[in-house]
């Protein structure tokens, strides 16, 4: 296979299988712990790496993500004791996990093909040249690890759609169906560890934090249905990836480096432009809240009993120019009319004050 | 210890009361995780400022320019993290992930760019950005630690009421006059300094445990903030400095993950032993209480055993009083121990110290019943599960008062009589 | 706390909210709210749960923006009169496993009174002590606040407050999860305060305890219903406006014990 296409490939595997698991961490607030996964999966990773001398084999991959789930529990445990508070809880238990690894790497450095820098932002470029041979042809390891790792996680989550939904949107709700909590939890972390495993020898430790969370995060900016934001992230998350290949290209550095930042400028466009959750949109509808505001503010003053521009003004405190703008902008709308200097409310204009404050 | 050596130990042990003092309050403040964040931030900072003084033509390598370039972007970051939780529906935990993950991203693409180039040997300096590389460190780069640490932990002295308050209670601290927002900005700018100084000699990756590990160590052994500063300044020297020497004993040993194995081994030993949290005490007085209340237990089980067949405290097979809950055969050998039963080949009776004993528990236990029904007015059939717990933890004194506040009440809910003395 | 009791402040109001209003995001928690509350009375705010009582404690403080309006303290702006306010938060908003002793939370209270950069003096610790006297917590002040009751708590607040020897007192619900004793110990507490002429307006839930404990009382919901002595505003008719159709069955029962109440009084 060509191999700009097979890394292409083995980006947008990556991309899709952190994306899909990643949706749930972003709506149920648990990022952190998919940064805490993919830092401490990394002794799991050294010793598999050091017995196997390969880190992409499906059965090391499991293996290693035991490690993962090992985190999450060391994590809730060390939580519960009442000790730390949960957020230092995280920041303790990976560091020294992820210190344990590198310690490891350094240890073996040179005996094994593995070093400090592939822990962290991986080696892509290499996947072309890792090949097994599958149905006769001859083809790149990670891709077909991956591709399966993103297979295996479409359906698990197409499996358990439903439970999976009620469980990050309805906790109690889940419980009272039977659902275990705990055994959600453990499933979707189990599933980020493996993946996390995965994506080790392309993408490196840190890197798939990117994967799993920022196109995820851009889709929830973009809807607010599950299905849909499902969609958008592995849609986006594989199209940066591309994105940060070419980028890589023209730069000359890292692709996985690369494809973080195209999805951290897919983020920022999201930011800017989302249509309901963007700055703009929300700059734009704060404006015209303030506005909605001040208009409701007069009304309510000539629902008291009518008043004239310097009455207004006196009263409210608001600059001449600003008051008189409103009177105008309200005797247009018909929510209020003048007679000689007097300015008093009409029916539409109470209705308006009642829509205003009462949202 | 060769002057090599003792440079080395002196910078990270800096770095570690800077980091240590420091991360007190981002701990308590419930922000652990922002030290990560913002190392990683740092990271496309330093490759900026190389590049930035490679094209102007100073020397890309000076630590103060590197320094400052960390410093733009970890606040960029700190700004990017304000400005998606401020602005959009996302949560502060997706925030830090997107910018840890990203600045990181952006830095690695600049890193390699920039090792692909043919920008001269200097290149390499920058990969000691990543894990740290504490070997490296010249006494003039532990001066400038020392300098800016200096300045971190004056300004810790200066502000130290203003960080109490707007950590503890950052509502009441604006109402007497505190700018939270802008003791907020100091604050982070502090936590950014520290681990821009830290980058050198554990890296970004491993910068939040410097943060957060010796803190949370400390806040075991101590119940005043102004102590705990000082206790995870501490840890977080002793770390550093026991983390460079541990490294310098053999070859291949990074300092950078020995430094943070270091201070998650003193995190382990205070939360096991510190005299007022450690749960190695806990897990002691848990057993201990389990072995009073197998024993108390046993006593009761006699007790109603001699009721149930109104023949008293006659010697009973030991069989049977372990049946009636499927008690442990140790629970007899405890009793024993402590004097309370007396064991007679396979049959078991109260001594007097464990009769007036199996009299108290088993008043205790049908006051509080009496109480929850009278007063609380519980079903009867939830009464006996919550006295089978609370008779054990209630002391005598508040059973007193409680027997006194329902009239010194001759029977229970269930109609049996409350033992009064040792006379039943 | 000052040697002899103090005169009432001159001032005869002690708040006015000039056609305040204040929004979170797009959604309005006051609107167009025109009060004075005169100084001298031991005030409660009432109203429905997201009525914005305690909105309207803090826009008092300048601890929120301001959409429209204005707030004077004792006829000034809040940042010229601060020195004559205490504000007791609510007890949840803060983490009780803080590393601080009682002591140390009370003493907080004289940290805007002397100067931040210097360390508080004997005098600062005597006034300290005594407010811990006057809400009984003196034999506490040793103790870690992490074990302390609910209502120690609150009575550590409320020490904090007394710390700061102001003319006012804001206070966001002072009675809630505190136990009977507490209750009555912090009302005898706030009458001795309003009968030494300091102004005590507290957010409060509890309708049934209104007319016994409070002099004065403003009744919100988003909008002003009505303030006023107890005896004028706290009246069926305006709690039913105040509350709609969300009297929940303690506040209708409440309101039947109130209307009994008038029924009887005007016999």
């Amino acid at each position: 296979m060509n191999p700009q296409l097979t890394i292409v490939l083995v980006g947008a595997c990556a991309a899709v299988a952190c994306a899909l698991p990643g949706t749930f961490l972003v709506l149920r607030g648990m990022s952190l712990l998919g940064d805490a996964i993919s830092h401490a999966v990394l002794p799991g990773i050294v010793i598999a790496f050091l017995i196997t001398n390969s880190a992409s084999t499906l059965p090391v991959v499991i293996g290693a993500s035991m490690l993962g789930l090992l985190t999450v529990f060391l994590i809730e445990a060390l939580h519960r004791t009442g000790r730390v508070k949960e957020d230092t809880s995280i920041a303790v238990v990976f560091p020294a996990l992820f210190a344990l690894g590198v310690l490891l790497v350094a240890r073996y450095t040179g005996q094994k093909d593995l070093d400090q820098e592939c822990v962290l932002y991986g080696e892509i470029a290499f996947a072309p040249d890792n090949t097994i041979v599958l149905l006769g042809h001859e083809i790149s390891q990670p891709l077909v690890v991956l591709a399966g790792v993103a297979v295996l996680n479409l359906v698990l989550i197409l499996a358990l759609f439903k439970e999976l939904k009620i469980a990050t949107f309805d906790a109690p709700l889940a419980a009272a169906l039977g659902l275990s909590p705990v055994l959600v939890h453990y499933l979707l972390m189990g599933t980020v560890s493996v993946t996390t495993v995965a994506c080790f020898e392309s993408i490196g430790a840190i890197l798939v934090v990117a994967f799993l969370i920022v196109p995820a995060a851009t889709a929830h900016l973009l809807t607010d249905r599950l299905g849909v934001m499902l969609g958008l992230a592995c849609t986006i998350g594989a199209v940066s990836s591309t994105g940060g290949y070419y980028l890589a290209r023209a730069l000359d550095g890292s692709i996985a480096g690369c494809m973080a930042a195209t999805m951290g400028a897919a983020f920022g466009v999201a930011w800017l432009l989302a249509p309901r959750e963007g700055i703009v949109a929300r700059a734009l509808r704060s404006r015209r809240r303030k506005e909605q505001f001040a208009r409701a503010l007069v009304l309510e003053r000539l629902g008291r009993s009518q008043a004239s521009h310097g009455e207004l003004v006196a009263g409210l405190r608001w600059p001449e120019d600003r008051v008189r703008e409103i009177l105008a902008a309200l005797t247009t709308a018909e929510l209020a009319r003048t007679d000689g200097d007097a300015f008093s409310i009409t029916p539409a204009g109470h209705d308006f004050v009642q829509q205003v404050v009462g949202s | 210890m060769d002057f090599t050596l003792l440079t080395v130990m002196a910078g990270a042990g800096t770095l570690g009361i800077v980091a240590g003092a420091l991360g007190c309050f981002t701990v308590l403040k419930r922000q652990s995780l922002l030290g990560d964040a913002l190392a990683h931030a740092a990271l496309p900072g330093v490759c900026l400022a190389f590049l930035f003084g490679s094209a102007v033509g100073i020397d890309p390598r000076h630590p103060l320019l590197l320094l400052g370039g960390a410093l733009l972007t970890a606040w960029l970051g700190t700004l990017v993290i304000l400005g998606i939780t401020r602005t959009t529906r996302l949560k502060q935990d997706a925030a830090l992930g997107i910018v840890l993950s990203v600045f990181f991203g952006v830095g690695i693409a600049l890193l390699t760019a920039i090792q692909h180039t043919n920008l001269g040997a200097s290149q390499a300096g920058l990969d000691k950005y990543l894990f740290g590389q504490a070997a490296s460190l010249l006494p003039h780069d532990v001066w400038l630690m020392a300098g800016l640490g200096s300045l971190v932990l004056g300004t810790i002295v200066v502000l130290f009421r203003h960080f109490q308050l707007i950590v503890f209670d950052p509502v009441y601290a604006g109402s007497i006059g505190v700018r939270v927002r802008l003791i907020e900005v100091v604050l982070t700018s502090l936590v950014v300094v520290a681990v821009v100084v830290g980058l050198q000699t554990v890296g970004v990756v491993l910068m939040a445990a410097m943060v957060v590990t010796p803190a949370a160590a400390a806040r075991q052994w101590t119940h005043r903030l102004s102590t705990m500063v000082v206790v995870a300044g501490i840890f977080g020297g002793a770390a550093g400095a026991l983390g460079a020497w541990t490294s310098s004993l053999a070859s291949r040993l990074p300092t950078g993950p020995i430094i943070v194995l270091w201070a998650t081994a003193l995190l382990l030993v205070s939360l096991l032993l510190s005299p007022r949290r450690g749960l190695l005490w806990a897990a002691v007085r848990r057993a201990r209480n389990r072995r009073r209340i197998r024993a108390e237990n046993l006593l009761k089980d006699l007790w109603r055993l001699g009721e149930h067949d109104g023949r008293g405290d006659v010697a009973r097979a030991v069989t049977d009083v372990l049946a009636v809950r499927a008690a442990p055969r140790r629970a007899i050998d405890e009793a024993r121990a402590a004097g309370l039963v007396r064991v007679d080949g396979s049959m078991i009776r109260l001594t007097p110290d464990g009769k007036k004993r199996a009299a108290e528990v088993v008043r205790n236990h049908r006051i509080w019943e009496l109480y929850l029904s009278r007063r609380l007015e519980l079903a009867d059939d939830h009464l006996h599960r919550d006295a089978e717990d609370m008779e054990h933890a209630l002391d005598t004194a508040v059973l007193d008062e409680i027997d006194a506040a329902l009239g010194y009440p001759s029977h229970d809910p269930h109609g049996r009589p409350i033992p009064r003395g040792t006379t039943a | 706390m000052r040697a002899s009791p103090a005169p009432a402040p001159p001032e005869a109001t002690a708040l006015e909210f000039h056609d305040l209003t204040v929004a979170y995001h797009t959604k309005p928690v006051l609107w167009d709210v025109d009060l004075s509350v005169p100084s001298g009375h031991l005030v409660a705010v009432v109203g429905p749960n997201g009525a914005g009582k305690s909105t309207l404690l803090k826009s008092a403080l300048g601890l929120v923006p301001l959409s429209s309006g204005y707030v004077r303290v004792f006829g000034q702006a809040y940042d010229d009169v601060r020195t004559r306010v205490a504000y007791v938060p609510q007890r949840e908003s803060v983490d009780w496993d803080f590393p601080a002793s009682v002591f140390d939370v009370v003493l907080m209270g004289r940290y805007g009174r002397r100067g931040w950069f210097r360390r508080p003096d004997a005098g600062d610790r005597r006034t300290a002590r005594e407010a811990l006297e006057r809400v009984g917590m003196a034999e506490y002040a040793d103790r870690q606040i992490s074990r302390l009751s609910g209502g120690q708590q609150q009575r550590t607040f409320l020490a904090r407050a007394l710390a700061q020897d102001a003319d006012l007192y804001m206070m966001d619900e002072p009675f809630a999860g505190v136990d009977a004793v507490t209750e009555r110990a912090i009302i005898a507490l706030l009458r001795e305060l309003r009968d030494r002429g300091r102004t005590v307006v507290c957010v409060h839930h509890d309708l049934q305890t209104v007319r016994e404990y409070f002099d004065w009382v403003v009744l919100l919901n988003m909008r002003l219903v009505a303030a006023g002595p107890v005896d004028e505003a706290f009246l069926t008719e305006k709690l039913q406006a105040t509350y709609g159709g969300r009297l929940g069955i303690l506040e209708t029962a409440a309101t039947q014990l109130l209307t009994e109440r008038q029924g009887r009084s005007t016999k």
